[in-house]
This record gives structure tokens, C-alpha cells and sequence, in this order.
């Protein structure tokens, strides 16, 4: 009796002692590409939900669909000039959102390494700080499709 | 009660100005874009368009004009910008067959007539691609003041190109009239545009 007590107690205590991974903790949703002609870098967009209690962070992703995959942000300058930089991180807060989307946090796809069209989905895999992975499938849409 | 009815004059004297301001800005300036009438020049230079074929702003007289700088290895914000215009385009209806999109490369190496003819009819019949010597195109871009600059540093060749991000807005006598911001709103795009369409750029 004692013993089934503690047993049951061990259970209840589980969930909180066992540590989820960034991975498990980040919930992908809205996942699409932006498919452009003849082989041309793609964007790539996704938003990342983190439900969990610690903050995770993207560092890298890869696609069997693309030879290269790197982590961007397009920014404006106050004059009205655009401009991409690498991202080595991007920080999801506990209990936050980032939005990888147009304009903004995106990926940045390129070398295809066979023909897309729009309508397929492919996966993306998301590297986190704490080496887990994350498999998103994503949507292909045409060049013009706004978000 | 003298306090408040003073300030319900109050009030209604701001009201007034406020209304009268209203009405006059609205009088001088239909525009919801930036209106850039007489402080930019008018349309001029000397490309090839995306069947290879050499053109000048007078090719496009009889048409608003809305020129955009970019270059086809940009994935987000230029497909983003034509993306939002063709939607414009979609929006404006007929009236839109009285538009050119002219997306001027600021990459003339990598864009070749070909390759930007595959990448402006993704996204809009009215999108025409304009790509030409590299002097040609620096001199239209000074024209406008719309700095782009190289980035290089990258393997295997690849480089960045930063861009000025504006649309240029131009009547169908190739004079500058508005200007956009990827920040203005379509709404805004179409309400301005609309305008300039139906009056044939006459206002």
C-alpha cells in the first residue's frame, strides 16, 4: 500500500521532472514557401509557438529539398533600403511567438534538388540550441501568393 | 456652468478648425501615397525589357508607370513587393490594363532578359522586367535617388544586394507623381492609382 503511494506519486511527478526538448516544446504552424522560377533562392516561412516554461532557439535548418537552407532577416533601413543578414540564432521566448514571414525572419532555400510546383509540400527539419530537430512539412505556393 | 460652456465652444472651435483643415488638405490633394509632383524628374532611361527588345520611357507613355528596383535573387522582400501589386493589379480590374509594373534589376550580371521574363510573368501580366548595362542602370537609379549597393563576401560567387525598397509612381506622361512604401497599404496603392487611371494622369 505504501509502496503503490509512492509508485502513483513518482507518476504524478513525471511530466514535471522529465525535461522536453526545444523540439517538443515548439508547436510550427502556417508553413510555406514561396516558389519563384528557373531555380531562384525561395523564402521560406513558418511560425513557432514555444508552450513551454524555458525559451528554445532555432539555429539552423536543412530540407533532402534544397541543398542549402539558411536562417535570414530582410530589414529596412530608416533611408528605405533593404537588406538580408544571416542569422546565427533566433530566440523563441517561453510561452512566446516568432513568426518567420515575409519582410521580416524568413529562410532562405536554395539549390532545389529536384522540381517543385506549387500544390507539393516538403519537409523542413529545425535544428535547436539543445541538438533536437523538429520535422515541418512545408506548403509550395506560387511566386504571387500573399500571405 | 460658464467653465463648461466655455469649453464646449472650445470644443466646437477646435472642431471647426479641424474640419476646415480637413477639407483644404483634401481639396489640394486627393493622394493618400507621397505626393512627389514636381520634386522628382520625369521618366527616362534606356534598358532592355524581358523579351530583349530595347526600350525608353517613351515606350510607356499613355501608361501609369510604377517603378520598382530589385533583382530576382531577392526570396523575400521583392517577391513580397510585386506579390502585394499584382493583387493591386487583380483589384484595379480593366482599369489595371492602363499600368505598367517596371521592375528595374539593380543585379544586371545575374538578371538577363530570360531570366527576368520567367520571373516577372509569376507574378503579374502588367509586371514588365527591365535589366540593361550596368551604367545605364546606375544612372537611373541616381536619377531617383534610390541607392542599392553590392554585398559581396559570400562563397561560390553569391553576393547580397541592398535596395532602395520604394515604388515610383508615374502618370501616362511619364511625369513623377506618387510614391509608395512597401508600408502603404494596397488600399492605398489602388485608391491612388485608380485616380490616376481614370483621369489618364490628366490631373
Amino acid at each position: 500500500m505504501k509502496h503503490r503511494a509512492l509508485l502513483i506519486g513518482m507518476i504524478a511527478l513525471l511530466p514535471f521532472t522529465a525535461r522536453a526538448t526545444q523540439a517538443d516544446q515548439i508547436k510550427a504552424s502556417h508553413a510555406w514557401i514561396r516558389l519563384l522560377p528557373a531555380n531562384l533562392p525561395a523564402g521560406g516561412y513558418v511560425v513557432l509557438d514555444n508552450q513551454g516554461t524555458s525559451s528554445a532557439a532555432l539555429l539552423s535548418a536543412q530540407s533532402s529539398a534544397y541543398g542549402s537552407v539558411m536562417l535570414h532577416q530582410s530589414t529596412t533601413s530608416p533611408a528605405g533600403s533593404d537588406t538580408m543578414r544571416m542569422l546565427d540564432r533566433l530566440h523563441i521566448p517561453a510561452h512566446g511567438q516568432v513568426a518567420l514571414a515575409p519582410a521580416g525572419y524568413h529562410l532562405m532555400l536554395q539549390q532545389a534538388t529536384h522540381p517543385l510546383k506549387p500544390g507539393d509540400k516538403i519537409n523542413i527539419t529545425l535544428n535547436f540550441a539543445d541538438g533536437s530537430h523538429l520535422q515541418v512539412p512545408f506548403l509550395i505556393r506560387p511566386a504571387n501568393a500573399t500571405d | 456652468m460658464k467653465l463648461s460652456r466655455f469649453a464646449r465652444l472650445a470644443c466646437l472651435l477646435i472642431a471647426g478648425i479641424m474640419l476646415a483643415a480637413c477639407q483644404r488638405h483634401d481639396a489640394a490633394a486627393p493622394w493618400q501615397l507621397t505626393d512627389i509632383s514636381g520634386h522628382m524628374p520625369d521618366l527616362s532611361f534606356q534598358l532592355t525589357d524581358d523579351r530583349g527588345k530595347n526600350v525608353t520611357a517613351a515606350d510607356y507613355r499613355g501608361k501609369v508607370t510604377l517603378l520598382y528596383f530589385g533583382y530576382t535573387h531577392c526570396p523575400d522582400v521583392c517577391p513580397l513587393t510585386l506579390a502585394h501589386l499584382h493583387v493591386v493589379m487583380q483589384r484595379l480590374g480593366n482599369l489595371a490594363d492602363g499600368a505598367r509594373v517596371l521592375f528595374v534589376s539593380v543585379d544586371p550580371t545575374r538578371d538577363t532578359p530570360e531570366a527576368l521574363h520567367a520571373y516577372a510573368t509569376a507574378f503579374d501580366p502588367h509586371v514588365v522586367g527591365l535589366t540593361g548595362a550596368p551604367a545605364d542602370i546606375e544612372t537611373l537609379t541616381k536619377r531617383y535617388r534610390a541607392a542599392f549597393s553590392r554585398e559581396p563576401g559570400k562563397s561560390g560567387g553569391d553576393y547580397d544586394v541592398s535596395h532602395s525598397s520604394g515604388i515610383y509612381i508615374f502618370d501616362g506622361n511619364g511625369r513623377a507623381r506618387l510614391l509608395a512604401t512597401p508600408e502603404d497599404s494596397q488600399d492605398k496603392l489602388i485608391h491612388d492609382l485608380h485616380l490616376l487611371l481614370s483621369t489618364g494622369g490628366a490631373t
